[in-house]
């Protein structure tokens, strides 16, 4: 059974005359696997993340989604994160006034307590935390900082890697996280999603470049346009991607809904 | 007393109608204080209660005092005192004076030890000793025509609260002014009064505490506070009257060179509630941080209009008020900042922020600024809306519930004024009620440590 199965998904954005943004999405993924989707900036990439994470802004009109084989769209936000699936946001959001300590303590919890644990006591939280912080090379005062506050773009994504780290998810949605970072934070990210990789977890990772991909290097490429996948392929479809840009897809996808025609 | 009629008519109200005590005002004191208190009975027979067609009072109407007849407040101490005491004391190694009603109730608290040249004791007691002091002071800040609370105040000053600092004592212990409201069978009135003056080169930490059983009662506040050069007080305000309460205050500052203003208000209680802050920076680097915290529910309204009056140079100021308001209540701030000519290198900044838990709450958020010096920074800003969804989701997204999100952002944003709060007791007490009222464990503290920016302040 594939851990995730995506059919014929269409979402748009929840409010009156809201925009059609996925229009039919169909998505398999095994777990071990490592998936990237790439396309244009409103191809509907980022929606789809935050679609399978529970984000209530934007309304699934049609299509199913299968998460372990159980209908995911039926789930809350936090039924889903409890479940195990982790979005790393694009734009991680600032909470000043809570430590990033409490915060991930709370989700940990949360996790564990619907899987029927106990809560972790402080010592073992802070053995997990500190072993994550070595992978990200973070800095031990960044617990006891809020969350995301005052952080650089940079600080912010290793933020988002470090608590997927933690959170130790089944499904991971990576939004995006190489965009507004540098070489070296790059590097430092990469690096630390790609120790993820794991025979039980699947990796979705939706970027715009192929850079990142040389760190996470993916199972299958797909090409989002338009909100539907249009081209799947190896990883060498990404670099043809790079090389090439995305104006000769769009020109195949053309031609074959004119032959189709 | 006798001629009082039983109904209040609401366009001719009298100062009389408003004594704390079944007697006239005592006439034992000093010429002076009694002609000043008729001058302030005569100011308020003749302004009586503001009206919302006043600018000032547009979005607070004060008809649940204008339509209420009052007795004056019990002169027993009460069972119910003596429990509040309990509740409220900080105990530990603070000075603590205890009111009741407005009057010094020396059997619920120890008599302070007191460092020398440090004066606190009740107003009353301190006529004779420091009349000059307390007359060149005393309603020389908080004016009678500055609003007709404070005339009514000052039409039965009587007792309260008298703390000096003389230059350079040393007082590193915070000082603690308990008022206690209790009420009878009929709705009661104290006006409780607060004289501070510090000469220079002081450092000390003030806290009045204001609270009260169920039941209408109405405490009317007046507190004068003189800092001089050099002079750094940390002023907390910590209201938690009663459901039913109507609580009007008005506190004035008055800063000399130098001196520093630090002061959090936090207003949790009462039902109708007018804080009035004025403060003065009359000396060349004084500097004020005035922040506040209100918390509201169910019909509550809490009213805070602050006024910074910059009078000299090199002054810096910093303002942050915020409202977490639920259910059909209401807050207004109005923050005004006069920078007077001449103010040059004036430094000021002003931030309303306010979180909307229902769609009947209200916020009126005003700033207004009046600048005649043309070498200022001015700054303010202001923010009014619900809990903001994509913090939720983020939460949300790390398996917290959506309830529990909507607990610790309200928490959180509540708490960026309490981590500031530096007098130990009234930081834990606001903490420990916005855990309570978020289902947070006790011992929660959201972060360790402030920003670099806030660790300055």
């Amino acid at each position: 059974m594939s851990l995730l199965e995506i059919s014929n998904l269409h979402a748009r954005v929840a409010a009156p005359g809201g925009r059609d943004i996925l229009k039919g999405v169909n998505l398999t993924i095994n777990a071990g696997e490592v998936h990237a989707i790439m396309g244009k900036n409103g191809s509907g990439k980022s929606t789809l993340a935050q679609v399978l994470a529970g984000r209530e802004t934007y309304e699934v009109t049609d299509g199913t989604v299968l998460y372990d084989g159980r209908d995911l769209l039926e789930l809350s936000a936090e039924e889903r994160a409890r479940e195990g699936i982790f979005l790393a946001f694009q734009y991680p959001v600032e909470i000043p006034g809570v430590s990033t300590r409490y915060f991930l303590k709370a989700a940990v919890d949360a996790v564990r307590k619907h899987r029927g644990l106990s809560e972790l006591d402080s010592a073992e939280f802070l053995d997990i935390v500190r072993q994550k912080m070595a992978l990200l090379k973070i800095d031990h005062s960044f617990i006891s900082r809020a969350v995301n506050e005052g952080f650089s773009g940079g600080e912010k994504k290793r933020n988002e890697i470090f608590q997927m780290a933690v959170m130790d998810p089944r499904l991971a949605l990576m939004d995006e996280t190489d965009s507004g970072l540098d070489i070296d934070a790059l590097k430092i990210v990469a690096n630390g999603a790609s120790t993820l990789r794991a025979p039980d977890r699947a990796i979705l990772v939706v970027t715009h470049y192929q850079r990142l991909l040389n760190y996470i290097v993916p199972d299958v490429v797909h090409v989002m346009m338009d909100g539907r996948i249009v081209k799947s392929g190896d990883k060498s479809l990404a670099l043809q991607l790079e090389e090439k840009g995305y104006d000769w897809i769009e020109k195949e996808v053309a031609a074959s809904t004119a032959a189709l025609a | 007393m006798t001629q009082v009629a039983d109904k209040i008519e609401s366009t001719a109200p009298r100062a009389a109608h408003y004594s704390a005590t079944a007697a006239s005002p005592r006439g034992d004191v000093p010429a002076w204080m009694a002609s000043m208190r008729a001058a302030a009975a005569d100011r308020f027979d003749s302004v009586g209660f503001p009206a919302t067609t006043d600018e000032e009072w547009r979005n607070t109407n004060v008809s649940p005092i204008t339509k209420t007849r009052f007795s004056p407040a019990p002169t027993e101490i009460s069972h119910a005192a003596g429990e509040l005491a309990d509740r409220y004391r900080f105990g530990g190694d603070a000075i603590e004076l205890i009111f009741v009603n407005g009057r010094l109730a020396p059997r619920l608290a120890s008599q302070p030890r007191l460092p020398a040249g440090v004066r606190i004791a009740s107003l009353a007691a301190s006529i004779e000793s420091d009349s000059a002091l307390i007359r060149s002071a005393l309603g020389k800040h908080a004016t009678i025509d500055s609003s007709p609370f404070v005339a009514l105040n000052t039409a039965f000053v009587a007792d309260g609260a008298f703390v000096h600092i003389a230059a350079g004592a040393e007082l590193n212990r915070p000082i603690h002014l308990l008022f206690i409201s209790t009420t009878g069978e009929k709705p009661s009135v104290c006006h409780p009064r607060v004289l501070v003056i510090a000469d220079q080169n002081v450092q000390a930490s003030l806290v009045e505490t204001y609270v009260g059983p169920a039941g209408t009662y109405f405490t009317n506040a007046v507190t004068e506070i003189v800092l001089g050069d050099n002079s750094r007080m940390d002023h907390c305000k910590f209201q938690q009257e009663g459901a039913d309460a109507l609580h009007m205050s008005a506190t004035n500052v008055h800063l000399a060179r130098s001196a520093t203003f630090i002061s959090h208000s936090v207003t949790l209680g009462g039902l109708l509630t007018r804080n009035d802050l004025a403060v003065c920076l009359a000396g060349d680097g004084a500097e004020a941080t005035l922040n506040g915290l209100v918390v509201a529910a169910n019909h509550q309204h809490v009213d805070n209009h602050i006024f910074l009056d910059h009078a000299a140079t090199n002054c810096p100021s910093h303002e942050i008020y915020k409202h977490v308001l639920a259910d059909k209540s209401t807050g207004v701030f109005k923050g005004k900042i006069l920078v007077r000519p001449g103010a040059q290198k004036t430094d000021a900044k002003q931030t309303s922020k306010s979180l909307l838990l229902s769609d009947d709450a209200t916020m009126h958020s005003q700033p207004a600024l009046e600048i005649y010096a043309d070498d200022v920074k001015c700054t303010h800003g202001s923010t009014i809306g619900p809990v903001d969804d994509e913090l939720v989701f983020y939460l949300q997204s790390r398996g917290i519930s959506k309830a529990a999100a909507h607990h610790l952002l309200t928490y959180a944003f509540a708490a960026d004024i309490t981590r500031r709060i530096r007098v130990e007791p009234v930081r834990k007490r606001v903490e420990d009620f916005l855990a309570r009222q978020h289902d947070l464990p006790l011992d929660f503290r959201i972060t360790e440590t402030g920003t670099h920016d806030e660790k300055s302040r």
